[in-house]
């Protein structure tokens, strides 16, 4: 792999690089890293500065029942918040309606857990906001705090490590049965994201499937019994039997009194089970998984996609097919979304290399024809492929059987306020303004927080 | 929730003839209740009082990582609360060994809660029953007004830390007034001397003519000796006039307070309601207050006591070591990070010990020979009746300001630690920055509870536009949650709100300031003004000092 990243390189070279570019490629060539699944943190390596948690520096952060009789208090699991959720998020409609902004932050996914076996959990938080100080201090200096034993001054006396498993690390470190955490607790995340969302532009296609679930309605009409009494339809049926007996001599002069009533005229709805029926629809999802995304830009794409992921899952159940491809300078489909959401950043980055992957397999399997397709990508606007020579043409055709494509630009802070390669040749291109219900387009900076992702996704399925 | 079994309350009761033996004071009834996971769910969003208002907020998990405390003063979170009964709450498979050192602790909080003047405006009334009378109130009004309610309750609680907690100690403890004349203290004290500026022999024969008066006309005297005064200094008594008017002016009001006479909006007929409600949140602010401030001292003290009345108690021999090993957990002083059990802990012991040897003295102050220091004794013996007093009149900051000393960080090997970023290798360093008294007390009072100070300025307030100015003390305000707080003002309110306030210059909209500081040189600050109109913020720089 590495050789062929190399003649790309070469390749690239020749046709002129500016030096800007041949710094970027170059970093990502030096980059050290394979694509593998992070290992499995075993709890002795946990570092015993790693017990160092903000909750012990300040003084409030102790308490008696946690202190004196391990009582700590129990963070509430995620179904118990469920229970009451509806009622939460109903309140929040409520603000907005009111004319105040929304408080409860959804989908928050945090991390706890003891001896590296980290979960994804998610409960829905607020802030209470109130006039309170900020510290004025830069966050490469930590906050000064008290200590005691021994040692000069000036003497480094601990180590903590910046990122938990250095830098490539792609997702949440999942234990061995983080996939199957993972789906379940994105079911409850889906859940809540539900009630923003919805997949643009889905049409009916191909053989529809049903899924397992039934609705029950009141559609069928039963003569005799049944729940509600249809009072036209039993009308009907009462006169047309009263005009076989013979009642209704005359039409313009209708007399009810005389007609006779049959127990079998009287028609009923009745409930009665029904299949939902919906359109299929298959998402792609693709990652950029090169060098450069290492840190905070895979992470926002990693929680964005895990967000639509689980809303897709939620919203759509079984019912919609999912794709997972990562891309460096080249791409490959991966099974599950586990790995997909694990593997580790390295390489240099070639955007078309997933675009093409992703026309080749609708082709191949004539996908087209069956779904309502929809690409996710994820990046972080870097392309060796500077004016999307390649890009454009396969992003165009894959614009011509999709019903929505979605570009999730994380920007490096690289300091200036350039637009990225990806941003600059899909304006470039006019597709934006061309295919809007088609081509969506989100940048967001490194440091976007949930509700910037939220946000995010509104924009790319809106 | 249910009591505890009579058998544990048995040792509770032995547990208070001990400590009260030992000196300390706290009422005789308290009520001990077992808790459950689930009963701690509930009750810790409600600062453990269980019959606190309900409020949808207490439901959803709250985002604590930034500014833990500053954001959560009301969230004590303790075994004991302090109501009449003082109710504490256990894990109900404690053993009896455990439960009674856990008893020790608890009534020392308590003996706390009940002596500390801080604590006094909270002696008079049960906060249970208060907060039992409140939630019912609540439900009422909600039951009237719908989900407004939840609309006043946070727009409220969204500045009940401003509450002016100070103010309503000392209108409770008047300054001690000896009865005498203002009058008199006003001419030898502030007239004579700083107006007049007379010389000292001239000032004497002042005092030597009033005590002829006195002498003379006895309780008249004074009357008769500013008849004089008035003669020879005819302005005196419009100038004495005019200094009383000025030492009276009203006692300063906090923001909630402002509000309730002053709001036109909550004056109208139909929103009278609310001012009920800003009330509640209020005494609930203002209870919760002292508990906060003096978290290092209740800790520390309930610390001492339950150490010192363990290993003394006949009842648990054979779980020394059990002890030890919890109690190393509770109290040991940790390589990096600050627990208020430890600390309160050991500066109550090194005052006793300072006191035992008449070290807390002038004579010991002032020497500065380290040798002459070290063997300075004076065999006072007094300790424990210092530390008495100290638990008594003490907050955590005058308690930190007044015992930590470079003594006490000696002993105790104390240091203040920071972290600085290896980037090479990818790890924050943790490093010992400073041994010196005045750096480990500076670090210790920053890590305090400190509320910004906003007050209402009342010349520039209108009708229609209430203003705020934030007192600045070297730190902004965290930027994204003024939006919303005075989204709530403005509502309360019913008009425009402004808040000056201070910030780094040029700071970036969310981040803190990171550039400015970067190299630990002197961040340029300047002044700005938000205002808050029709729901909508703007900011303005009006002082780029």
């Amino acid at each position: 792999m590495k050789r062929h990243m190399r003649d790309l390189y070469d390749r690239l070279k020749q046709a002129g690089l500016s030096p800007e570019r041949e710094r970027l490629i170059q970093a990502e060539l030096a980059f050290m890293g394979e694509h593998d699944l992070p290992a499995v943190r075993s709890a002795a390596a946990v570092d015993p500065a790693k017990a160092l948690t903000e909750t012990v520096r300040t003084f409030y952060g102790h308490h008696d029942p946690a202190v004196l009789q391990d009582l700590d208090r129990p963070t509430s699991n995620y179904s118990q918040n469920l229970k009451s959720l509806d009622e939460l998020l109903e309140r929040d409609k409520q603000r907005e309606d009111d004319g105040f902004p929304r408080k409860i932050r959804v989908g928050k996914l945090i991390k706890p857990g003891k001896s590296g076996k980290d979960k994804v959990v998610i409960v829905p938080t607020t802030v209470e906001e109130k006039f309170m100080h900020d510290r004025i201090r830069p966050p490469e200096e930590g906050d000064s705090s008290g200590g005691t034993g021994e040692g000069e001054e000036g003497e480094v006396i601990g180590e903590q490590p910046v990122h938990e498993q250095g830098a490539g690390e792609g997702g949440a470190g999942q234990g061995e049965d983080g996939a199957h955490e993972l789906e379940s607790s994105a079911y409850d995340l889906g859940r809540i994201l539900t009630q923003t969302f919805q997949l643009p532009n889905l049409k009916d296609k191909g053989k529809k499937r049903s899924l397992t679930r039934y609705t029950y309605e009141l559609t069928d009409r039963h003569r005799g019994f049944g729940q509600i009494l249809d009072k036209k339809a039993t009308v009907k049926r009462v006169l047309q039997t009263n005009i076989v007996l013979g009642n209704v001599p005359d039409f313009n002069n209708i007399d009810p009194g005389r007609f006779l009533i049959a127990p079998d005229d009287e028609v009923y709805r009745i409930l009665s089970k029904e299949k939902d029926w919906e359109s299929q629809a298959l998402v792609f999802f693709l990652r950029d998984y090169s060098g450069s995304m290492s840190g905070k830009p895979t992470e926002l794409v990693v929680s964005q996609h895990v967000m639509i992921y689980s809303w897709l899952l939620f919203q759509y159940a079984r019912q919609v097919e999912t794709r997972f491809i990562l891309h460096d300078t080249t791409a490959k489909e991966v099974p599950d979304f586990y790995t997909y959401y694990n593997l580790k950043v390295a390489g240099g980055t070639q955007v078309s290399a997933a675009y093409e992957l992703v026309n080749e397999m609708v082709a191949r399997e004539n996908l087209a024809r069956d779904y309502n397709i929809y690409v996710f990508h994820g990046t972080d606007g870097d392309d060796w492929d500077t004016e999307g020579k390649q890009a454009i043409p396969a992003l165009q055709e894959m614009l011509r059987y999709s019903n929505r494509v979605g570009i999730t630009v994380a920007a490096h802070g690289y300091g200036d306020n350039r637009k990225t390669e990806v941003e600059r040749y899909l304006t470039a291109s006019g597709l934006l303004k061309e295919k809007p219900e088609l081509l969506r387009l989100d940048v967001m900076a490194e440091d976007a927080d949930e509700p910037r992702l939220i946000e995010g996704i509104k924009r790319l399925i809106s | 929730m249910e009591l505890i079994d009579q058998h544990t309350k048995h040792i509770m009761e032995g547990c208070k003839a001990r400590a009260r033996d030992a000196g300390l004071r706290f009422d005789d009834e308290s009520l001990e209740y077992y808790v459950t996971n689930r009963d701690l769910l509930e009750l810790t969003p409600k600062g453990m009082i269980p019959t606190l208002y309900d409020y949808w907020v207490h439901d959803v998990e709250v985002l604590r990582e930034k500014g833990r405390y500053e954001l959560y003063p009301t969230n004590p979170y303790e075994t004991v609360i302090n109501t009449r009964p003082a109710i504490s709450f256990y894990n109900d498979n404690n053993p009896d060994w455990l439960n009674v050192m856990i008893f020790y602790h608890v009534l020392a909080h308590i003996d706390f809660f009940q002596n500390n003047t801080y604590f006094q405006h909270t002696w008079n009334y049960d906060f249970t029953g208060q907060a039992l009378s409140d939630k019912r109130l609540i439900t009422k009004l909600r039951s009237e007004h719908g989900h407004w309610v939840d609309y006043v309750i946070e727009f409220s609680r969204g500045i009940d830390n401003l509450v002016g907690y100070f103010g309503e100690l000392s209108r409770l403890s008047p300054k001690s007034e000896v009865d005498r004349s203002e009058r008199l203290d006003y001419y030898f004290d502030v007239f004579l001397q700083d107006v007049k500026k007379v010389k000292a022999s001239e000032y004497l024969k002042q005092i030597q003519h009033y005590n002829a008066c006195r002498n003379q006309a006895g309780e008249r005297g004074e009357d008769v000796f500013f008849a004089d005064i008035i003669r020879q200094y005819p302005e005196f008594e419009g100038m004495y006039l005019k200094h009383k008017s000025r030492k009276q002016s009203p006692a300063p009001v906090d923001l909630l307070q402002f509000l309730l006479p002053h709001s036109a909006f909550l004056n109208r007929d139909e929103n009278r309601w609310m001012k009920t409600v800003i009330h509640v949140v209020r005494n609930t602010s203002l209870f919760f207050q002292p508990q906060i401030r003096t978290k290092i001292m209740n800790e520390g003290w309930a610390s001492y006591w339950h150490e010192t009345l363990f290993l003394r108690d006949d009842r648990i021999r054979g779980h020394e070591v059990d002890f030890a090993r919890v109690n190393a957990g509770v109290t040991t002083m940790p390589r990096v990070g600050l627990n208020p059990y430890a600390l309160g802990m050991r500066l109550f012991y090194f005052i006793e010990d300072m006191a035992d040897r008449g070290r807390l003295s002038w004579d010991f102050q002032r020497l500065r020979d380290a040798r002459r220091r070290r063997d300075f004794d004076r065999d006072s013996g007094n300790g424990r009746d210092v530390i008495f007093q100290v638990r008594e009149n003490f907050s955590d900051f005058n308690f930190l300001q007044t015992f930590v000393d470079q003594d006490f960080v000696n002993v105790n090997k104390l240091f203040v630690v920071d972290r600085r970023l290896n980037p090479a290798r990818m790890v924050w360093e943790y490093y010992v920055r400073s041994r010196r008294v005045e750096d480990y007390r500076q670090m210790l009072l920053e890590h305090l509870y400190h509320p910004p100070h906003v007050t209402v300025d009342t010349a520039r307030t209108t009708e229609d536009r209430l203003c705020l100015v934030h007192h600045f003390e070297g730190k902004p305000l965290v930027r994204e949650y003024i939006a919303n707080t005075m989204l709530g003002i403005e509502y309360l309110w019913g008009g425009s709100v402004q808040l000056e306030t201070s910030e780094v210059k040029g700071a970036p909209a969310q981040a803190r300031a990171v550039n400015a500081t970067a190299a630990g040189t002197d961040v340029e600050w300047e002044r700005v003004r938000y205002t808050m109109k029709n729901r909508e913020l703007t900011r303005e720089i009006i002082d780029g000092k």
